[in-house]
């Protein structure tokens, strides 16, 4: 049981970034586990426990076709800050505020947890599924990229857009207040 | 062509923030990018934020079980085990 506490928010947080509601991926993640206690003498050694039971979650994710997922774009090309925040030569005209030593207190607090969590919700689902994986789970770059069978260079553009989308909603809620 | 120049600009160090926080920048790239961090405030305030961001979206981590989730797994493996038990 521990084992199955241990995973199952990983699991269910990347199940939802392929299928459109929370009971579809409680039942991802349910038949993951049950392709894992029937398989478990397949798993040999050549990955982490971890990254071969999220391999398994993805494939089942992706095979159960609610959202076509390679379909999906790579991510969206816009900037990782709007344009119009700097000048002709590309220097910051409006700078970011400072925020971070603000947002220390503002996270012992928990007030930040729901504005970034509805920031990742918003997240194409292929930005989210890396920044869930990396910032999140804890995941390393390379462990990714075997998860979602994505190359290097894929994983660092689309946790780019994830983590600037990120930055740039901590911003706009702690300038709101 | 922004490639060529010798400095670069904020707009291109924002987007270069990820590879240079994922050590992937090519030697004299990541050289020109800490250059400009030394010299410009804006950027490094930016850098920090980023890095704030990944402190703050990894602190979401504490997510429990709802308790009918874990009645639920829970009978999964007693199943599990008690086949395990018949096939030994």
């Amino acid at each position: 049981m521990e084992l199955v506490s241990r995973h199952q928010a990983s699991l269910l947080r990347l199940a939802r970034t392929h299928v459109s509601s929370g009971a579809l991926a409680e039942e991802v993640a349910q038949d993951t586990w049950l392709a894992v206690l029937c398989g478990l003498d397949g798993f040999a050694e050549r990955s982490t426990f971890r990254t071969w039971l999220l391999q398994i979650l993805v494939n089942r994710a992706r095979s159960t076709g609610v959202r076509e997922h390679r379909s999906v774009a790579i991510g969206d090309a816009g900037p990782a800050v709007d344009a119009s925040r700097f000048d002709a030569s590309g220097a910051w005209m409006s700078p970011p505020q400072h925020w971070v030593e603000d947002s220390d207190d503002r996270l012992a607090a928990q007030t930040l947890a729901v504005p970034i969590r509805t920031a990742l919700d918003q997240l194409p689902p292929r930005q989210r599924e890396v920044v869930l994986l990396r910032d999140v789970d804890g995941l390393s770059g390379q462990e990714v990229c075997e998860v979602l069978e994505i190359s290097e260079a894929n994983q660092r553009v689309l946790l780019h857009r994830g983590r600037s989308r990120l930055r740039q909603a901590i911003e706009t809620e702690l300038a709101g207040t | 062509m922004l490639g060529l120049r010798k400095e670069l600009a904020c707009q291109e160090i924002v987007e270069l923030i990820t590879d240079y926080l994922e050590d992937s920048l090519p030697r004299s790239q990541r050289r020109r990018f800490e250059a400009h961090l030394a010299a410009c405030e804006n950027c490094t305030e930016y850098l920090n934020q980023m890095q704030a961001t990944i402190a703050a979206t990894g602190r979401l981590r504490e997510e429990d079980l709802t308790p009918e989730m874990r009645e639920e797994f829970g009978d999964i493996f007693r199943r599990w085990h008690s086949e395990q038990d018949r096939s030994t």
